[in-house]
């Protein structure tokens, strides 16, 4: 009867991990879906870029109020978290406060925990009153329905009130250590706390040991939730970022990738001498028709986007009222991604569901409405490349499907006739030369 | 003005001689009206800094650029090694362009089909002739003119050339105005991944015209554009808005040439 908490919550704890563990390889199969792709190059610079971007933030400060707001969440969070160490050796031998050995530093810790969480707390505050009462426009652009929406306010939650059962447990704490409470050893500091701590004075010591393993449990199992709620939600990116950043493109943002097969078969087409390859080779789809034959990383991409809608407020079609938005594109990615995978645990691995990426969730209408211009990679704070996937579906609508429009059909029989997007001879392109003023 | 003289890369090849830089004209500066002005003012700047240059004439051919952005990569493919092959046949070592789009194909998508150059926008070019004294503005033409510049995508986010163009307006002596969004946040003048070939989708308003709002906003009397296709948008833009008696548009090279006497 004793350990019954013990065991309690070393079953939680392992139930936590073991889930997590569980959604998380769920998501590491439907990213490898995808082709392949070949980012192992250049190990120091992507570290750096990781760091700089992941870890520094450098692009988020690019807008000071979020920046900054989110800096705070995203620190107080990490470094709050050291906590947790101390209570999973609480919870599973029945200590309390243990690491309080650490003595003068031990209550540095704590209270450097209180004031961060007083300002995660007023950050996320302040990011819902962004969301919901000035209703800054990218968070309610048309992708923004309302799951995505209430995705964001749920995590805002979660964490305001896991920093308020983190405080108010202090509080309580603060009050039973000084009525030198059996197993409420004196230990720690409370800055923020203290100023709580008197609305708790007339509780009864029973009705304060109450409060305060209440807000403990609350606290940590809150903490077991969110870390599994973290892989259904946007906010996986606090994990993903990392790898995602280390990933990202290196290259000019200009350039755009050469089909390998493509230059196999032009070669062929301009050398006949050359080495036509082996004939069971099979064909590739060019392009992009669905998740599969996209790379890896478009899909990480999806998964890692924080929905947070900075690409598409800097995008000229988005901003210019046009369907395109380069948030929905990634969020698109991500949730086809999600559903290719769910048919693959249902119904096994070759289920065709009938549905494809481009047209189910991307129509052409928003494809071609992109002008290349790479705002959005630009933009993005976790280096997600939205165009990649734009480029790879338009491939796949000229290439197999001979669907552009119209227009540019004509394009491109200007280019392959006379060498120009327009009709003009080739035989003319000297003539500005000779043209006066 | 005297006849321009230009020569083409057979003729010089015939001559036995070899340039030291072959500019790349692009289909816009070949072709389109307002495009061709730029291609003259460039080639007189060329010719004035005693630059050693040739043109392709006609064995140049588009890049592929707009049919590689619409999804096209057969074509582009096709364009980028006929073009390699004729480029590496004259042994091409340097290209100048005045299109960015031209400019970017040409740089980063050519070396891995087997087309490496040095590749040059001419504002990079016009910025190292001015430098080296081998062309100087003279007489203060813009002197206190106001002039903003728009950012081209393919100069600027795509390669990262934000200076260049901004310190050929510094040596004009004029007083440069930054638009509002500019730089890495500049915004597109809607013509790139072959936009400018196709009517835009449904929305509520042209890209062109969000951006030339930007332009107005800041009071400059001229746009300097980098860019035959922005310099087009621009000038619809303007158009549009009923504001040609206030701002004119115009390409830096031709700026530059205007601030040469040439
Ligand atoms: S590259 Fe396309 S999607 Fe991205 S910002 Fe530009 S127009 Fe929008
Ligand atoms: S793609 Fe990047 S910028 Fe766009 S919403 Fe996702 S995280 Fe934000």
């Amino acid at each position: 009867m004793h350990y019954l908490p013990n065991v309690l919550f070393a079953l939680l704890l392992l139930t936590t991990v073991l889930l997590f563990v569980k959604q998380a390889g769920k998501i590491r199969r439907n990213i490898l879906l995808g082709r392949e792709l070949d980012r192992s190059d250049q190990p120091k610079l992507r570290l750096k870029t990781m760091f700089m971007v992941a870890l520094g933030q450098s692009k988020m400060v690019k807008r000071p109020v979020a920046g900054l707001l989110h800096i705070v969440v995203y620190v107080g969070f990490v470094i709050i978290n050291i906590e947790v160490i101390e209570i999973l050796i609480d919870g599973l031998f029945s200590t309390h406060r243990v690491l309080s050995f650490l003595g003068g530093l031990y209550d540095f810790l704590i209270g450097s925990f209180e004031i961060l969480a007083i300002s995660v707390l007023a950050a996320c505050v302040i990011f819902l009153l962004r969301r919901n009462v000035l209703k800054i426009k990218r968070f309610w652009n048309r992708e923004m329905t309302s799951w995505p929406r209430t995705d964001a306010n749920i995590i805002l939650t979660i964490e305001i009130l896991l920093m308020s059962a983190f405080l108010i447990m202090n509080a309580s704490d603060s009050i039973l250590q000084s009525r030198l409470v059996e197993h409420y050893s004196v230990a720690g500091a409370f800055p923020i706390s203290s100023m709580i701590a008197p609305l708790l004075s007339d509780w009864s010591t029973d009705g304060l040991i109450f409060l305060e393993r209440f807000c403990w449990w609350f606290h940590i199992i809150g903490i077991f939730a969110f870390i599994n709620y973290l892989p259904m939600s946007k906010h996986f990116h606090i994990i993903l970022a990392f790898p995602n950043v280390y990933y990202s493109n290196l290259e000019h943002l200009g350039r755009l990738s050469n089909i390998k097969e493509v230059s196999n078969e032009v070669k062929l087409m301009m050398d006949p001498s050359a080495t036509p390859p082996p004939a069971d080779a099979t064909p590739p789809t060019f392009g992009a028709k669905d998740i599969a034959d996209l790379s890896w990383k478009s899909i990480m991409d999806g998964y890692t986007c924080t929905e947070c809608g900075r690409c598409s407020s800097v995008c000229p079609a988005n901003q210019t009222g046009k369907l395109l938005s380069p948030r929905k594109i990634m969020m698109d990615v991500r949730d086809r991604a999600e559903e290719v995978g769910n048919n693959i645990d249902k119904h096994g691995k070759d289920h065709n569901d009938g549905k494809t990426l481009v047209h189910d969730y991307i129509t052409a209408e928003e494809l071609w409405a992109c002008t290349t211009c790479n705002a959005c990679t630009d933009a993005c704070p976790v280096n997600n490349d939205p165009l990649a996937v734009i480029v790879e579906l338009r491939r796949y609508l000229v290439m197999e499907k001979s669907e552009a429009p119209k227009e540019l059909n004509n394009v491109f029989t200007n280019i392959e006739n006379n060498g120009a997007p327009w009709q003009f001879p080739m035989a003319d392109r000297l003539n500005w030369a000779k043209e006066q003023e | 003005m005297s006849q321009l003289t230009v020569p083409t890369m057979a003729e010089m090849t015939a001559n036995g001689e070899t340039p030291e830089v072959l500019f790349w004209v692009g289909c816009s500066g070949s072709f389109d009206d307002r495009a061709k002005k730029i291609t003259r003012a460039m080639a007189k700047l060329l010719t004035k800094a005693q630059v050693k240059f040739a043109v392709l004439g006609t064995e140049e051919s588009c890049t592929g650029d707009p049919a590689k952005r619409a999804g096209n990569e057969f074509l582009f493919q096709m364009q980028a090694f006929t073009n390699i092959q004729v480029l590496n046949a004259y042994n091409v070592k340097k290209v100048v362009t005045t299109c960015p789009h031209c400019f970017n194909t040409l740089k980063n998508e050519y070396p891995e089909l087997g087309g490496n150059y040095e590749v040059m926008h001419h504002t990079q070019l016009l910025q190292i002739l001015l430098d080296e004294g081998k062309l100087s503005i003279e007489g203060g033409k813009f002197k206190g003119k106001k002039i903003t510049y728009h950012d081209a995508c393919y100069l600027g986010r795509a390669n990262g050339v934000y200076e260049a163009p901004r310190d050929l307006i510094a040596k004009l002596d004029s007083e440069f105005v930054e638009m509002k969004r500019s730089k890495a946040k500049g915004l597109c003048c809607g013509a790139g991944g072959a936009q400018m070939f196709k009517e835009p989708e449904k929305g509520n308003k042209d890209i062109n015209i969000e951006r030339t709002e930007d332009a107005i906003e800041t009071n400059a009397e001229i746009i300097a554009t980098a860019c035959p296709f922005c310099n087009t948008m621009m000038t619809d833009g303007v158009k549009n808005k009923n504001k040609e008696g206030q701002i004119r548009v115009f390409d830096l090279a031709e700026l530059v040439a205007q601030a040469s006497d040439l």
